[in-house]
């Protein structure tokens, strides 16, 4: 029982196999994307190993303290920024392979031309509650 | 309304109503039904026979299910003709239920859940929310789990080492929510050894109880872990730690070691020492020896190095760890804690900062930061001291 993240990049990741940006894609083949990603977050919720899954709007903004008494400064979005986070899937699964195997399947999304699209997906395991028994 | 006695009662009632004739799935949901009755009237209208009423009433919803799917009709139509129900069956039926649910065909997570609703009781909303995870995903692991167990005959005996194995994983990496999974455990194990006599049930349960008599004193109000050496044993449940050490001796007496014994042998050795210093660590070490015989497990190799450290001295220590994989987990917060203890803080703290890059959860990653920090703060201000000697030997010559 552990929790991953599987973390999809608009950037940042290396390059798809099937590289093709969605625009250019036809819009039955965007439908089938959605489609195969609804199927899957259905399947998990069905295999009991399904927390969460969200989809990020690229463009972010950068925030941070400015001091006593005096409005938060932003910034961005930073086109030089090297990693983009365009979504994530959370599972509870029972081991790392597992985990690896679902993000094999996640990857393995229609893209152009109907074929997978091949993308590399980042599986980041969670951080837990500690142990009781340790020694 | 005691909901702990509701729960203690949970898994007689699924078992009669298993016996008499319904299929394991459906008397699962039944008895969740009736115990929902149960918390909705008690409280106005308490039960002069708690059992027979949550038998009588998760009967009447077994039969009301079935009846309202007519693609049951056959089996409803069985169910009619079966004679009245008989006397409760015996104590014993729980025993099947605990097997039942650890079935080795289950997944540790899917055998966790279904433990913890079928035999100890709790509502899927409360196993998803000690798990972190959606009520909606709970309740298909549950079902899942209760069709792939649905082909096994009730009347089978199981394998215990599965059941504790399970109990060990919902103590162990229990999470935190309304429930306490822990204080959870140690009920159905509690009631798993009354249910069979086994060394090593009890050799669990003494476990348990050894290291949840710490528990107050494992952590810092903010969530810090507090080490075993520097926790304030006045604040330990001398009551649990008694109970624990009886149990364990008296399963220590059967002569059939295994490795919970071995285990709450080494909790019971560090319960005993009233001063970390007074610690018996030959005994300890042989312990481990025992452990690591048992089960050959890498974990308890590298657990009896921190003993041997603390029994032989800390170069003693790193000789054991030099043998071990370096990839194990915690092995480079062990060898950062045997380098301080052999007089090597710069090494230590840096292997702390290692180690806490690869910790699996967040009070471990922060206690080794902090390892980390102290050792550096004070190199620092050693450092400083050297610099304000050298300026004045420079400025007296």
């Amino acid at each position: 029982m552990a929790k991953y993240l599987l973390l999809k990049h608009y950037r940042g990741a290396p390059a798809s196999f099937n590289d093709v940006p969605m625009d250019q894609w036809t819009p039955q083949e965007i439908s089938d994307h959605m489609q195969y990603m609804h199927d899957f977050a259905a399947r998990l919720e069905k295999s009991g190993e399904f927390v969460d899954g969200q989809a990020l709007a690229p463009e972010g903004t950068f925030v941070r303290y400015d001091g006593e008494g005096r409005p938060p400064v932003t910034d961005g979005p930073f086109a030089e920024t090297k990693d983009l986070i365009a979504g994530w899937m959370v599972i509870d699964v029972d081991t790392y392979e597992r985990a690896v195997e679902l993000a094999g399947e996640l990857s393995a999304a229609p893209g152009a031309g109907g074929k997978p699209i091949h993308e590399w997906l980042e599986v980041r395991p969670f951080l837990t509650a500690p142990p009781t028994i340790t020694e | 309304m005691d909901d702990a006695l509701l729960r203690t009662l949970t898994p007689s009632v699924l078992t009669v109503l298993v016996r008499r004739g319904a299929d394991f799935a459906a008397a699962e949901d039944a008895v969740q039904d009736a115990l929902v009755e149960a918390v909705r009237l008690w409280p106005d209208d308490p039960p002069r026979d708690p059992k027979g009423w949550l038998v009588t009433v998760a009967w009447r919803k077994f039969l009301d299910s079935a009846r309202s799917d007519t693609a049951r009709r056959r089996r409803e139509d069985r169910i009619d003709q079966e004679p009245p129900p008989g006397p409760a069956a015996p104590a014993d039926d729980t025993l099947q239920l605990y097997f039942l649910c650890a079935h080795p065909s289950l997944t540790p997570s899917s055998a966790v859940a279904l433990t913890l609703r079928a035999v100890g009781g709790l509502t899927t909303r409360q196993i998803a929310q000690a798990y972190l995870v959606p009520e909606a995903t709970m309740a298909q692991r549950i079902s899942r789990a209760k069709r792939t167990v649905s082909g096994v005959r009730f009347d089978r005996p199981g394998d215990v080492a599965t059941v504790l194995r399970v109990l060990y994983l919902v103590f162990n990496e229990g999470y935190s929510g309304e429930v306490d999974l822990a204080a959870e455990a140690i009920r159905l194990t509690r009631q798993l050894t009354a249910a069979i006599d086994h060394p090593e049930a009890a050799g669990l349960l003494a476990l348990m109880l050894l290291h949840h008599a710490r528990r107050a004193s494992r952590t810092l109000p903010d969530g810090a872990l507090v080490p075993l050496a520097e926790q304030d044993r006045g604040r330990w449940d001398t009551a649990a730690i008694a109970e624990g050490v009886t149990i364990l001796q008296a399963a220590l007496a059967r002569d059939r070691l295994g490795e919970f014994q071995a285990q709450a042998a080494i909790a019971a050795l560090h319960a005993d020492a009233p001063t970390a210093e007074e610690t018996d660590w030959v005994q300890i070490v042989e312990w481990y020896d025992e452990l690591v015989r048992l089960t050959d497990s890498p974990v308890a190799r590298l657990n009896r190095a921190v003993a041997l450290g603390e029994a032989d001295g800390p170069r003693a220590g790193l000789a054991a760890l030099a043998a071990l994989d370096d990839a194990l987990p915690r092995h480079t917060a062990v060898a950062a804690y045997l380098h301080e203890r052999a007089g090597d803080p710069a090494t230590a703290a840096r292997l702390y900062a290692v180690a806490a890059g690869k910790a699996s959860n967040l009070a471990e990653r922060e206690h080794l930061t902090r390892q980390a920090a102290r050792l550096n703060t004070a190199g620092r201000k050693d450092e400083r001291r050297e610099g304000e000697r050298e300026d004045e030997s420079t400025r007296g010559s």
